[in-house]
């Protein structure tokens, strides 16, 4: 959980002021209007804001690294620009998003430094798929066609988000990300008509992907992990829809692809539901979601660890960069 | 010398042809090992916004190459995709100094890349690849130039990148600078086979394919003056080896097995 500590209010206001400014608030997010970086409002607002568009960014910037381990081995030309540019626009993302975070922490004195040092202290959260390995060319498909493909599920459904900095960073994101689609399903309609190998290979990343795809929305309620920020969200407007009605979004669009390529998902009883007009599928294991997010997933300490080298590595060129010479 | 219009025509004289293949197999072997280090870097450069830079200068280098792989396909070299990830290493002509890896450890685990290195190296290569360009631009060989135009469209642009990194490390700490200094001392001993044309030199310079090779480094050398004032003494030598006559380090077999390691698990995929 992201906590800030010793967080005051940027201004100190009355209790009758914070309320007709609250009213204001909500009045102007419920007739549809944008928040602004500088316009008022509530603390929780904020904080629920810094906690999604902090974890978002620097889940792009965390997701670079399970990807980019297939970058420099892609297997064609063609391949290698396609890739490369897929995980450069992630990094793109990442620092979009982060300087949106960057203004809502501006109050509380803190910075991207601050966030990286929460990220590598394990305070601040990357998302559940990102912990996860790839150890084939097949996954790097498969992040691109179903992480992706999640992603745009889940971030078209703010795509309205009553936080104007964060709306518009999101219409450019979600652009990009169908392209990362594509590239993905490229990738994978490659190994679905290939050879033997290259079908073992995809099947294998689909059945270890799948309970990772399921977490990617998180549970369907607070119950199931203790915490869920969900009611905030469509509370302040920053997304529509619950949990699990993405999830069923995302079995609706990629459950039938996945059938129609001759692909399994490891799970025999995932099947829809005509009656009751939905998805019915075997709950993945959320206690191990739990764990995957405390970052005591299979790749957790490796992921950071590489970021902890980078961002210790390169120590010297911040300094440098810092330093009063430059410019002067 | 008439310009040659197509690969048909090239094919006509075997020495015209030989001289031109080995020019751009050294183009596009270099674009390609240097585009491949690039590669290892992502996610790690000492700051998002560089990476975001740095990806881009990487991902067209890569273009860059596969532009010259192509011009080879025409000629009747095999596939571009063949000629990138299935020659030995004594068939490639990069220079020794572009494969040389970006620092200790791998971009798997425990990546102890040095940032000196790779700007050192880049601004170097990038000064040098843009000199090289404007020459080809007026090579005997059309299709050879105008990809030389293409590219210099917005090759210019990695250079300044790299330069303006230049600039500003050697203008900031202490400790900044002399990072920097210690690698292009290193560049001074290992840069000089970047600089060369290979067994074909003199071929080039005949069939007006490129300029030769003592006017490559003379201008390349005042490109880089103009930037770095205080350059170690002479030319650079090539204490490495001659990457343009096949001969390269254990770091460029490091290289290739990762780059084709997928490219060679199924020889009869498509992939």
């Amino acid at each position: 959980m992201y906590i800030y500590s010793g967080a005051s209010q940027p201004e100190e206001s009355s209790h009758v002021d914070d309320q007709e400014k609250y009213e204001q608030f909500m009045a102007r997010i419920e007739a549809g209007e944008k928040i602004e970086a500088d316009d008022w409002m509530p603390d929780d607002y904020r904080q629920a804001l810094i906690k999604l568009i902090s974890m978002h960014g620097i889940s792009e910037i965390m997701g670079a690294l399970p990807e980019k381990e297939w970058v420099p081995k892609a297997p064609t030309l063609k391949r290698k620009l396609g890739i490369m540019a897929k995980v450069q626009d992630e990094m793109g993302h990442g620092q979009l998003l982060l300087r949106v975070a960057e203004d809502l922490m501006r109050p509380y004195g803190k910075t991207r430094g601050d966030l990286m040092d929460d990220l590598l202290s394990g305070d601040l959260k990357f998302h559940n798929v990102f912990h996860m390995p790839t150890k084939t060319w097949a996954d790097a498909g498969m992040v691109g066609w179903l992480v992706d493909g999640a992603a745009i599920i889940s971030q078209t459904n703010m795509l309205d988000a009553s936080y104007g900095p964060y709306q518009r960073a999101l219409q450019r994101i979600c652009q990009e990300e169908v392209f990362h689609a594509q590239h993905g399903e490229a990738i994978i309609m490659a190994l679905a008509e290939g050879t033997e190998h290259q079908r073992q290979i995809l099947q294998e990343s689909l059945n270890r992907w799948w309970s990772a795809l399921l977490m990617f929305f998180g549970p369907k309620s607070a119950d199931t992990t203790g915490s869920s920020k969900q009611d905030i969200m469509i509370k302040y407007r920053i997304r529509k829809s619950s949990n699990e009605e993405l999830r069923q979004a995302f079995l609706d669009k990629y459950l039938p692809r996945v059938f129609s390529l001759g692909l399994t998902v490891p799970d025999e009883t995932a099947h829809y539901d005509e009656e009751k007009g939905e998805w019915v599928y075997q709950q993945p294991d959320w206690n191990e979601f739990k764990q995957i997010i405390k970052n005591k997933g299979p790749r957790s300490k490796e992921r950071l660890r590489l970021r902890e080298v980078a961002y210790e590595n390169n120590r010297w060129v911040r300094q440098a960069l810092t330093s009063e010479a430059v410019g002067s | 010398m008439m310009p040659v219009e197509t690969a048909e025509e090239a094919k006509k004289d075997a020495t015209y042809l030989k001289a031109l293949k080995d020019l751009i197999y050294q183009c596009a072997d270099d674009d390609f090992i240097i585009s491949f280090r690039g590669s290892e870097w992502l996610g790690l450069a000492p700051h998002i916004e560089e990476d975001v830079a740095f990806s881009s200068i990487t991902q067209n280098t890569m273009g860059h190459a596969v532009m010259f792989y192509s011009l080879l396909e025409e000629l009747g070299e095999g596939k571009a995709d063949a000629l990138a990830h299935e020659r030995q290493p004594d068939e490639r002509r990069n220079a020794v100094y572009l494969e040389k890896k970006n620092g200790e450890g791998s971009y798997l685990g425990e990546p102890y890349y040095d940032w000196a290195l790779t700007v050192v190296r880049n601004f170097l290569y990038e000064t040098f690849k843009k000199v090289k360009l404007k020459a080809i631009t007026n090579s005997s060989y059309q299709p050879l130039a105008n990809v030389a135009e293409k590219v210099l469209m917005e090759q210019p642009y990695h250079l300044s990148h790299w330069r303006i990194w230049v600039e500003q490390l050697l203008a900031s700490t202490e400790d900044a600078r002399s990072r920097l200094e210690e690698r292009l001392e290193e560049a001074w001993y290992a840069f000089g086979d970047v600089l060369e044309l290979g067994q074909y030199a003199t071929e080039m310079e005949h069939f007006q394919l490129m300029i030769g090779e003592d006017e490559l480094k003379e201008l390349w050398l005042e490109e880089v003056k103009t930037t770095i004032k205080d350059l170690p003494n002479g030319t650079p030598k090539k204490q490495l080896g001659s990457g343009r006559e096949g001969e390269h380090t254990a770091d460029f077999d490091q290289a290739l097995e990762v780059l084709s390691e997928v490219y060679v698990s199924d020889e009869n995929a498509i992939w």
